[in-house]
């Protein structure tokens, strides 16, 4: 296990070793060995119910796991809360609520305010830091209801990066947003692994994920494959975690993907 | 018609004194309504508001009954209610809204077993179910008083964490809230602010100062501090202004005071400020416009394809 220049003091990124979390008496993840070292952007694929959400949450510590461990930064799931900056899927946000900006990006620093207490100046400035970050402090005060889908992902992530973590979850970040907004995001999320964040995202844009992550992970109950987009260029792989045929067009993006890139190295398939 | 200087006149009158106090109540839970109603509304949970509102009925009866505390007893019903609820829910098969369908129901047919086993039955029915402004003893007033001063006082220290759940279970979650927990203390919160406010409003009526003047105050405002300002501020209005009509036209307090909140609804939901009905119908383009930012960076808009015959 190597770590780099970029990882920072004492951050050593997400490890997940042997996991198997069962969900309703069903194994949903088996015996999953995931590494995301500061600096990394790595993408999680995997078809539905690949138990994809389910890793995401696990690294949270809000599922039960049956066996193997979960560290953030060499710290327990429940130690490390605000280590991680969790980003959830767009709907499970109330756009809805009366709520501007600014303060849709402070309630991130709620737990770390704490109980009975009131925001104060470190906070502030944390959000004012995470809008700068995202490009959104110029629509600080607009109600949140009145966003885009590409600003309101910004303000998740805006909203992620208030606790200034060293691990970012990102879940389906793309979903339902036009190109320039994912490419948008695209770009913002390798200039937060280029500051040394580690970066686990949940996608289903798989010609996005080859080009623009360091990585990807290949998920369906456990972990198919797992590398880059050369590593990953047999497409058995692929029809593997998402069973599919051999004349699927999504083995070509694959194909694609892996030319683009230098000759390969090989994959490291489980 | 009573003018409203002779409503100030029998407010003052000692013979009167029911009158002062009931104007006190209807006010102070209103009040209180009105800013536990802002969450209520926000978390689109008006149902579990009503079911809390009937869940605590049995309560009631049973501090009739026994002579005991109603703000106490009412307490008890409908956050044990609201437990059975939450637990029941774990259930997967059945959404929540049948599981409080079922219970709310079964409390409120509960409570009116219990309650007809108390002598002058049919009389103290009528006044939980459609409030009264006579009969309101001193000490209630007292309890109304500090009941609502302790929930005013939790909603200041929980706000942010309220927040937070309402926007987002799965980020409180992540970020370590008891995120059942608070919804447990938004219920008792609830039950409370219902049953201080059944004495003059009644147990069918309550529903309407826990939502409509929330409602309300949602339309006139896209700010979460405003909205909880005004709402209780609409609520209190309500109150006094439905009391007056109710005094003076001798008609039901508790249907007078829904009427008039209903009414300050219908208004703002007409001539609220860029979302009320005229306002849409008036204004040339949408209040809301998306992407108001991106015209200042855009090159200006080119008319046709024929080329530019100004340059």
């Amino acid at each position: 296990m190597t770590r780099g220049g970029l990882s920072r003091a004492g951050a050593d990124g997400i490890d997940v070793d042997a996991l198997s979390v069962d969900l309703g008496g069903r194994p949903v993840l088996t015996d999953v060995n995931l590494r995301v070292r500061a600096g990394e952007l790595v993408g999680l694929l995997g078809p539905n119910g690949a138990g994809k959400t389910t890793l995401l949450r696990s690294i949270l510590g809000l599922v039960p796991t049956r066996i193997g461990t979960v560290r953030i930064d060499g710290v327990r799931p429940a130690a490390a809360r605000s280590l991680i900056g969790y980003v959830p899927q767009r709907h499970e946000f109330a756009w809805d609520f009366p709520i501007t900006v600014e303060e849709a990006v402070l309630t991130g620093r709620t737990a770390r305010i704490g109980w009975m207490r009131r925001p104060r100046a470190a906070d502030y400035r944390a959000t004012d830091d995470a809008l700068e970050r995202v490009e959104m402090a110029a629509l600080r005060r607009r109600p949140v209801g009145e966003l885009s889908g590409g600003q309101r992902q910004r303000v998740l992530v805006a909203r992620a990066l208030s606790l200034t973590p060293t691990a970012l979850l990102l879940d389906e970040p793309f979903t339902g947003l036009d190109m320039p907004s994912q490419e948008l995001l695209t770009d913002l999320f390798t200039r937060l692994a280029g500051e040394g964040h580690a970066i686990l995202m949940t996608t289903h844009d798989l010609a996005g994920a080859l080009h623009s992550c360091s990585r990807v992970c290949l998920l369906n109950r456990h972990v198919v494959a797992d590398g880059s987009a050369i590593e990953l260029a047999d497409t058995a792989v692929w029809m593997r975690a998402f069973q599919i045929r051999a004349d699927n067009p999504l083995l070509r993006v694959v194909a694609a993907a892996a030319d683009e890139r230098h000759p390969a190295s090989d994959a490291l398939t489980h | 018609m009573l003018s409203p200087i002779d409503f100030l006149a029998d407010l003052f009158n000692p013979d009167l004194a029911f009158l002062p106090k009931a104007l006190a109540v209807a006010m102070m839970s209103s009040l209180v309504c009105g800013v536990i109603g802002s969450y209520v509304v926000l978390r689109g949970m008006a149902f579990i508001g009503d079911a809390v509102a009937h869940a605590v009925f049995p309560g009631l009866a049973v501090a009739f009954v026994l002579q005991g505390s109603l703000v106490v007893g009412g307490a008890v019903a409908g956050v044990l209610t609201a437990l059975l609820v939450a637990v029941f829910a774990q259930n997967r098969r059945l959404k929540e809204d049948s599981i409080i369908g079922v219970f709310f129901v079964a409390a409120f047919a509960l409570g009116i077993v219990i309650i007809s086993r108390a002598p002058g039955y049919a009389g103290s029915l009528q006044q939980f179910l459609f409030g009264s402004i006579t009969g309101i003893p001193d000490e209630d007033v007292l309890v109304v008083a500090v009941s609502g001063l302790i929930l005013l006082t939790a909603t200041f220290l929980l706000h942010k964490e309220f927040v937070l759940v309402t926007l987002d279970r799965e980020m409180a979650r992540a970020a370590g809230l008891p995120v059942f927990a608070l919804d447990m203390v938004l219920y008792v919160m609830v039950a409370v602010a219902i049953v201080i406010s059944i004495q003059t409003i009644g147990n069918i009526l309550v529903l309407a100062l826990l939502i409509t003047p929330a409602a309300t105050a949602r339309l006139l405002t896209s700010r979460l501090p405003a909205m909880m300002l005004l709402a209780p501020v609409i609520g209190a209005s309500s109150a006094v202004v439905g009391l007056y009509l109710s005094w003076s036209l001798d008609l039901p307090v508790g249907g007078m005071i829904v009427l008039v909140a209903t009414a300050v609804f219908l208004l703002a939901w007409f001539v609220a400020p860029r979302h009320g009905l005229l306002v849409r119908r008036f204004s040339r383009r949408g209040a809301d416009d998306p992407e108001p930012e991106a015209p200042l960076t855009e090159p200006p808009a080119r008319r046709g394809g024929a080329g530019n015959p100004a340059q």
